[in-house]
């Protein structure tokens, strides 16, 4: 085969292919991309964008299939060889040491053997002349997620490659922020360079990249070109069929309606270095109302989570109320039995149990608030009373399995998130805390959980959604909170919110609001 | 005067086989791996050394015997663990149940043997300073060894690119082979260095401290190293002054029993295990130290997906 045609490809990918057991992560996938141009890489969640990146990346190992670079047969056997090659990566999930300092992170990846010192002199004035500013000698665990990203940036950017690979580089990131990373990309292709994006957004892919390769079930679906397309049209390349969209009623008279989830002054030290103190929070979500919560990954949200829940206990017991009543001194269980239920947001471990069914993870978060019903006299559990409103569950919220009462670990991420929000809302709870909803979840699934969600509220429910989505925010709620360095802001209203006024608030821009501060306990 | 220059003297012995022991395993956890079998590589080490020695003659031969004993006794673990994979606690245990039984096997002929021992090494003009030159310069070669190798374990963690890497192993193994780091290399490294100090830390039992063979001779120094690179929050300098106040007090609380002090022996003979938690959980007071200087990920099996 006659790889190179015109010269102009930097990097050609020719039926590749990745096989994990049964499941075809890529199926023969063909790929070209050119000198100097932003090529997206669209796809849902498991499309196998992620599987293709790695085996560029050389840390994984495709079955089968031809890579060429510069026109050469390339085997990218190592994350090494690829530098080597000229290709750098920035990790969705990040690859930093948060033991280390920005400088120490960045030269354990130049292979140069340069001295730590010099690193970090050239570290910050790349990081200024790309208006990323970065102080390497800081502490990865202390920085916000925004700025860890900075620091994979310039890691790569460092080691001068001249194709870089971006995998969901702004879902973690402001909108101002995603902003001054277009800027960059942008910068970098008047430089030359080729630039690999990943992204589910639609909207930003249509506003810088070039070209693009749309892949679903680790198939390449087409090639087209993002700016004459619509979102429309590449949400159907990327999904196959329209996606149910979210429907919203707007409630009227909430003002006079009963708060049945209230914090009030709520602050919590950190309990670890490297985690956020809450500091007064206050919030009432009132029966019939969805509040969103927005912020940055890492500004406190997890820590609010878990004071909410009754994950951690507060000495305060009035500063959680659910249903007019303290509840700060109650354990998780004690708040269930109050009516509230929560979803976390890691689905494995911690909102199921892998290695147990479904049933049995039912029971799990069920059997003080529905012990009758589960189980019966002595302790014995009423298996097939589990069993009968799993299989309820699993119909309710179409959840797609192998198996009748498969084990947790064995449903792909959405369909087990399916289950696990669906198990909550099967309890009919007055009060519903949700940690990121839809993360890594398919649109399709993402739409059913939303308009439950939704639906529940209406029902006369208090709903509470933290997430880092501003599109689902947007979607689902009827006032946005936005949570910054463990504080968080007022509920805007949704008529009034906008996504710029919520970037702001993310970004810490609040008049009279604390500057980032580094803890120093 | 010559009697404390004597305590000092055995101080400095009794802490000199703990201080090899867990600078090795310090090594060893900062790369990220749990290696809970250092008893055993130690008593291998010294069942090795001790053979080594009284057939040859030489305790030279005999100290080096012991590192490789513990070398290779510690290769099986990384075998084990690295390569395939196993837990690392169970394996770590053991191999500790191991090389207990195994040296025990080896060493029936030992019984009763008269060993050979490692003659002290007197740094000429420097050992004749009164005091001091006896302490400092007048003391066994495995003494030099091991404060030499404390001070070059600190500068290569916390100077080197090499050790740089090797605590970034310890801090997320994902990450670091995500950039490309050959982490089980590192850590197949790390371990037979591990082992390798085990194993001289146990060669020091049998050729310096008592230069003879008896079986469980290593009596729960290495669970002691292992004690005091956590205790120690996996600093080279604090596992330093952890295994000299360990030594101190034990050797303390031997003499006091001699004295005949009225209080119960059992009493004095906890001394040292409480005297060293304490001491060494009060300058770990720092929560976030303690946090930055924690391997992550240690006791976690690496297996890249490919």
């Amino acid at each position: 085969m006659s790889a190179n045609h015109d010269g102009a490809n930097l990097l050609e990918v020719r039926g590749l292919t990745k096989i994990f057991g049964t499941l075809t992560a890529c199926d023969h996938i063909d790929l070209n991309i050119a000198k100097g141009e932003i090529h997206a890489l669209l796809g849902e969640n498991g499309a196998g964008k992620s599987t293709l990146v790695k085996m560029l990346f050389g840390s994984l190992e495709p079955n089968s299939g031809e890579i060429f670079w510069n026109g050469q047969a390339a085997r990218i056997t190592s994350p090494g060889v690829a530098k080597k090659l000229g290709i750098g990566m920035v990790f969705q999930h990040f690859s930093l040491f948060e033991a280390l300092t920005a400088a120490e992170n960045i030269a354990l990846s130049l292979d140069d053997g340069s001295p730590i010192s010099s690193i970090a002199a050239k570290a910050r004035a790349l990081s200024y002349s790309y208006g990323l500013p970065l102080d390497p000698d800081s502490l990865v665990g202390d920085l916000s997620v925004g700025e860890r990203q900075r620091i994979e940036i310039i890691r790569c950017l460092l080691q001068t490659p001249q194709l870089i690979i971006l995998d969901e580089p702004t879902s973690v990131l402001t909108p101002q922020e995603a902003d001054k990373l277009f800027e960059t990309l942008e910068r970098l292709r008047s430089e030359g360079k080729s630039i690999l994006y990943i992204s589910h957004r639609l909207e930003e892919v249509k506003r810088i990249c070039d070209r693009a390769t749309v892949l679903r079930h680790g198939k390449v679906v087409g090639h087209c070109n993002p700016r004459e397309e619509t979102a429309a049209s590449l949400a159907r390349m990327m999904v196959g069929n329209e996606v149910q969209a979210v429907v919203r009623a707007p409630v009227e008279g909430i003002e006079t309606a009963q708060p049945l989830l209230e914090v009030r002054g709520l602050t919590r030290k950190p309990a670890t270095p490297f985690s956020i103190p809450l500091k007064n929070i206050s919030l009432n979500v009132r029966a019939g109302e969805v509040i969103g919560i927005a912020g940055v990954a890492g500004n406190g949200q997890g820590e609010f989570f878990e004071s909410v829940s009754g994950e951690v206990l507060q000495q305060d017991a009035a500063s959680v109320r659910i249903r007019g009543k303290d509840a700060g001194g109650l354990t998780i269980t004690g708040r269930r039995l109050l009516g509230a239920a929560f979803v976390p947001e890691e689905r494995l471990g911690h909102g199921a149990a892998p290695r147990m069914k479904l049933s049995e993870n039912l029971l799990l978060s069920r059997h003080a608030t529905d012990g009758k019903a589960f189980v019966g006299t002595g302790g014995m559990v009423k298996s097939g009373a589990i069993y009968a409103a799993s299989q309820r569950i699993i119909e309710a919220m179409d959840v797609r399995k192998s198996a009748p009462d498969p084990e947790a670990a064995a449903l792909s991420g959405g369909n087990l998130q399916k289950f696990i929000v669906g198990r909550e809302l099967d309890r009919r709870p007055s009060v519903m805390v949700v940690n990121q909803p839809t993360w890594g979840v398919d649109a399709g699934a993402a739409a059913h959980i939303r308009q439950a969600l939704i639906e529940l509220s209406r029902s006369g429910s208090a709903v509470l959604v933290i997430s880092q989505d501003l599109d689902e925010l947007f979607e689902i709620s009827d006032a946005i909170a936005v949570m910054h360095n463990g504080e968080l802001s007022k509920p805007m209203p949704i008529a009034e919110a906008t996504f710029e006024k919520v970037g702001l608030l993310m970004g810490g821009a609040e008049p009279g609001h604390a500057e980032h501060t580094l803890e120093t306990a | 005067m010559d009697i404390t220059v004597n305590i000092l003297l055995t101080i400095a012995t009794a802490a000199t086989p703990l201080l090899i022991a867990a600078i090795g395993e310090l090594v060893v956890e900062r790369s990220g791996v749990l290696n809970l079998g250092v008893e055993g590589m130690m008593i291998m080490g010294a069942v090795g050394g001790f053979g080594a020695g009284y057939l040859t003659g030489s305790p030279w031969i005999g100290l080096l015997a012991a590192i490789a004993m513990g070398a290779l006794f510690s290769l099986l673990f990384a075998v084990m663990t690295l390569s395939l994979a196993t837990n690392q606690v169970a394996t770590g245990l053991s191999l500790t149940l191991l090389g207990l039984g195994l040296s025990g096997m080896i060493g029936t002929s030992f019984v009763g043997q008269p060993g050979v021992r490692l003659p002290n090494l007197d740094i000429p003009g420097l050992s004749a300073i009164p005091v001091v030159g006896k302490l400092l310069f007048g003391q066994d070669p495995v003494f030099y060894i091991s404060i030499v190798l404390t001070a070059a374990v600190m500068w290569f963690l916390f100077k080197t690119r090499t050790g740089l890497t090797l605590r970034s192993i310890g801090d997320s193994h994902t990450s670091a082979h995500a950039l490309g780091i050959k982490v089980i290399r590192y850590r197949y490294l790390s371990v037979i260095f591990g082992g390798a100090c085990a194993g001289l830390a146990g060669g020091h039992l049998s050729l310096v401290y008592t230069p003879q063979w008896v079986e469980n001779m290593t009596a729960g120094r290495g669970w002691i190293a292992l004690a005091l690179v956590v205790f120690a929050s996996w600093r080279p300098w604090r596992v330093l002054a952890g295994a000299y106040i360990f030594g101190a007090v034990w050797i303390g609380q031997l003499h006091a029993q001699a004295f005949g002090i009225p209080v119960p022996s059992q009493m004095l003979s906890s001394l040292p295990y409480l005297a060293t938690v304490v001491v060494l959980v009060l300058i770990s007071r720092n929560k976030r130290l303690t946090m930055m200087n924690t391997p992550a990920s240690l006791g976690q099996p690496f297996v890249p997906d490919r």
